[in-house]
């Protein structure tokens, strides 16, 4: 028996008279992750990972009814058994367990499984039917080990440091940015963020994650400046004309999106799993059922299908975000 | 070779002209000469001949990524290169990392001289399955960047955003030679080896090599009103012909031609031979071939016809004549002259030129006022030419495209040359031909589509671009063939806007093939910038 169903606004779960991650204000809404696309203000109730809620509340203000979950605790919802486990992808990310009379649906929301400072570490799940995400879903999308990029980054700005030039980064402000200042040596030089980062950053410290120290304000030294992609060409940014420019993130991977953007350099570092981490996890799920939902699930569909699994396409409703 | 991957990511990673030379520099001066003769070769633009079909490349990458071929396409449309496709796709190579997926031992990079010639080269001789064992062997060798590369050699779609200018300025400023001595010095039909890598960078002497062409001056076209130009006085006028710029060279009793895609037309023209002949050794002219029969051009497509031929009878030597329309002198008594005023060396190639039916001097047109040479220029199209060439009297002969003294002022319509990226059938009587067809035009290193155009071909051209469609066919959309970028055309139209709906931002009016050029390489079509001098035109 099908625990979910793609309704207008979303994902629903009738036993518990629910959504997840609904595109529309609804009744209940079971949030996997702080990212503005998941976060749509106006239902009347929320529930979401305990160490998101604060993050999430940058989205919908203080005003709304947003429940906590801690990790790993059952909360029973009408005939639903629902729990939120670690994702990997930002602080707080989760997916989303619910259980009824034996049958066990997991929905992933965004994921990763490759280790982060800044965020808790993905949790495998078994069920019987496992909604996943796809940005990522061609075989093209390898991620090269993170300590490699990130070694690349510093020895960038290290490089542009010693031609007497700042560096501006961009990554996603949430998730990929903490993951960036979580590593980042300060040493080198100044770090700047941008303040729709530092907007964030303040949740992580207050969760006890260690973030690289931040210069107030721009000395004339040689800077790394963190910026959300969307900066590109703000105010804001005027000061930092003459950087060199990069990115972090997966579609670094191929080289037309960098080109598009004109930027100098790009750098493989992602929130989302790649092909093979795509693939093992949904085989370590052992589910029966698979959907895929991104904005197009069809290869990782067409896959999944040929080797041998029920998988079907669900068309999200989400934003293609940057990471 | 790993140097040669890091450069092509340097270059291809910034747009900054500065930055583009120090990474060329860089580069060629540490390399070894071998693989700096090879590495020029391919930054300019030359390439190997097709050593195997994209189409096989494909699948035997999919096989070695155990990937089916519709994975193959969705993630080509992703990616939109086909090199870059491939090397994303295949696995990670077990002697290029260790177990953690870091990069091996350097010791195991190879020279570039090494991978082009014992590896790369002799693909071209083998049997299918001695290529793929040899093609998989390598990729199995090379780590991500450098199959990336090696992919782009194999399919000839090396082209990494530097001009040859870029790479003249480089080798310039690491020699300490002038830019003009090592344009010169990459003309003609030069083998990459060590030796002439060291030719190329030795201190000026006597050049050797006797077939050498110079380097062409190329005009821009007229972009504002011709009235900038300031007094008609100071022009020299010529009509602009509509043939195949050649440059005409005898020395030492022997003659060559050599085509501005400096390919040497020797042999596939007699009568300019004959003409040659007749010249004093150590002469170079500059000028235009044309088919040409008493006293005036025969239409380019009658050129194309002869070209075509591979035996030229005396049939076709009758129907289509070919007369060398001489406009520029470069060298004289074995000098060098192209630093004299334009006037000194027009007076000299008077001079000089023999009286033959194979060669004609560019007639000057005369005119007291703009107002009255516009009068004349409407007469191109009845004198079956292009326009006017405008000179600057007192000008030296210059290397290469450059602006200020020659504009070429040519009449409507509106021209571009594009490369043929998507062909697909025709309906009705043209079902079963490709005959309607997507050109683009460069834009930072890549063609994006700029028009459609169905019409202006002949049935026996439509046939060959068929034919090549079939043959080159990358990847299909439904009916739409993706094809190789290789075949240029010139393409008229009369009318051309900004336009948010189509993907280049531009849009033409009656778009058609005006020709098919194949002296032209697709490197050489058109890019986005004279489409914006275009627009600027119009506005103006």
């Amino acid at each position: 028996m099908a625990l979910l169903e793609l309704g207008p606004h979303g994902l629903y779960c009738a036993a518990g008279d629910f959504y997840i991650d609904p595109w529309r204000p609804v009744g209940r809404a079971v949030i996997t992750h702080a990212h503005a696309d998941r976060a749509q203000a106006g239902s009347r109730g929320y529930l979401t990972a305990a160490s998101g809620v604060a993050l999430l509340r940058e989205w919908l203000g203080a005003e709304a009814a947003v429940e906590a979950l801690p990790y790993g605790q059952p909360l029973t919802i009408g005939g639903a058994r629902v729990s939120l486990h670690p994702a990997g992808h930002i602080l707080g990310s989760a997916q989303v367990r619910i259980e009824q009379g034996g049958e066990v649906w997991v929905v992933s929301g965004d994921y990763r499984t490759a280790p982060d400072p800044a965020s808790e570490p993905f949790e495998p799940l078994l069920c019987q039917a496992f909604v996943t995400e796809a940005s990522f879903g061609l075989p093209i999308f390898r991620w090269p080990p993170e300590d490699e990029a990130l070694d690349s980054v510093q020895a960038w700005w290290r490089a542009n440091c010693e031609a007497g030039r700042s560096s501006v980064l961009f990554a996603q402000p949430l998730g990929m940015a903490q993951r960036l200042l979580t590593t980042l040596d300060g040493s080198i030089g100044p770090i700047h963020a941008h303040p729709e980062i530092e907007r964030f950053n303040r949740h992580y410290r207050a969760q006890g994650i260690s973030l690289a120290g931040l210069a107030p304000e721009a000395d004339g030294r040689p800077a790394l400046v963190l910026a959300p992609p969307s900066a590109q060409g703000d105010s804001w940014m005027r000061r930092w004309d003459q950087a060199s420019t990069a990115m972090a993130s997966g579609w670094m991977r191929i080289r037309g999106p960098r080109r598009r953007r004109a930027l100098d350099r790009g750098f493989v570092l992602s929130s989302h799993a790649d092909w093979p981490a795509l693939l093992a996890v949904i085989d370590a799920t052992r589910a029966e059922t698979v959907w895929v939902m991104h904005r197009q699930p069809a290869p990782l569909v067409r896959w999944l299908v040929e080797h041998g699994r029920t998988a079907v396409a669900v068309e999200a409703q989400y934003g293609e975000d940057e990471a | 070779m790993k140097a040669f991957a890091e450069l092509y990511r340097k270059l291809d990673e910034t747009t900054s002209t500065n930055a583009k030379i120090e990474a060329l520099t860089g580069y060629l001066r540490a390399a070894p000469p071998g693989d700096a003769a090879w590495a020029v070769h391919f930054l300019i633009g030359r390439r190997p001949k097709r050593l195997l079909e994209s189409r096989k490349l494909a699948e035997w990458a999919m096989a070695e990524a155990d990937v089916p071929e519709w994975l193959f396409a969705d993630c080509y449309h992703a990616v939109g290169d086909f090199a870059e496709t491939i090397a994303l796709l295949l696995p990670a190579s077990p002697s290029a990392s260790d177990a953690a997926g870091r990069p091996a031992d350097p010791a195991a990079d190879l020279p570039l001289q090494y991978w082009v010639e014992s590896r790369l080269l002799p693909l071209a001789q083998s049997d299918d399955a001695t290529r793929r064992a040899r093609l998989i062997a390598a990729w199995r060798e090379m780590d991500e960047a450098q199959r990336f590369v090696w992919n782009k050699l194999i399919t000839g779609e090396f082209r990494v955003g530097v001009s040859q200018n870029l790479v003249v300025r480089a080798i310039a400023a690491l020699s300490g030679l002038s830019a003009g001595t090592v344009s010169h010095r990459l003309m003609g039909d030069w083998q990459p080896s060590a030796a002439f890598w060291r030719q190329l960078e030795a201190p000026e002497v006597a050049e050797a090599d006797i077939s050498r062409p110079y380097p062409f001056f190329l005009a821009y076209p007229l972009e504002g009103d011709v009235e900038e130009l300031g007094d008609p006085a100071g022009w020299q006028v010529e009509w602009k012909w509509d043939g195949i710029r050649a440059q005409l060279i005898r020395r030492q009793s022997s003659v060559f031609l050599w085509s501005r895609g400096e390919e040497l037309m020797t042999g596939r023209f007699p009568e300019l031979e004959a003409m040659a002949a007749l010249l004093p050794d150590g002469t170079a002219i500059d000028g235009e071939l044309l088919p040409w029969k008493d006293g005036a051009p025969l239409p380019f497509a009658q050129m194309q016809r002869r070209i075509g031929r591979k035996a030229l009878g005396a049939r076709i030597l009758a129907d289509v004549p070919v007369a060398l329309m001489a406009f520029d002198l470069l060298e004289l008594g074995g000098q060098d002259v192209r630093e004299r005023p334009l006037e000194w060396r027009r007076a000299q190639l008077e001079a000089l030129a023999p009286r033959s039916a194979a060669l004609a001097l560019s007639p000057v047109v005369e005119a007291a006022s703009w107002e009255g040479l516009r009068a004349v220029r409407g007469e191109s199209r009845a004198r079956k030419v292009e326009g006017f060439m405008l000179k600057r009297r007192g000008s030296p002969y210059r290397v290469g495209r450059r602006r200020g003294d020659w504009w070429k002022w040519k009449i409507d319509p509106y021209s571009v040359d594009a490369v043929l990226i998507y062909a697909q059938p025709g309906s009705g009587r043209r079902a079963s031909l490709f005959t309607d067809y997507t050109f683009g035009i460069w834009e930072q290193g890549k063609l994006v589509p700029f028009a459609k155009a169905y019409s202006g071909l002949s049935d026996e051209e439509i046939r060959a671009v068929d034919e090549f469609v079939r043959r080159n066919t990358i990847q299909t959309f439904g009916p739409v063939h993706a094809v190789k970028p290789e075949l240029v055309f010139e393409l008229a139209f009369e009318g051309i806007q900004l336009s948010s709906r189509h993907r280049s931002g531009i849009a033409v009016r009656f778009p058609r093939m005006a020709r098919w050029r194949h002296d032209k390489r697709a490197e050489e079509a058109d890019s986005m910038d004279t489409i914006r001098a275009l627009l600027g035109r119009r506005e103006s």
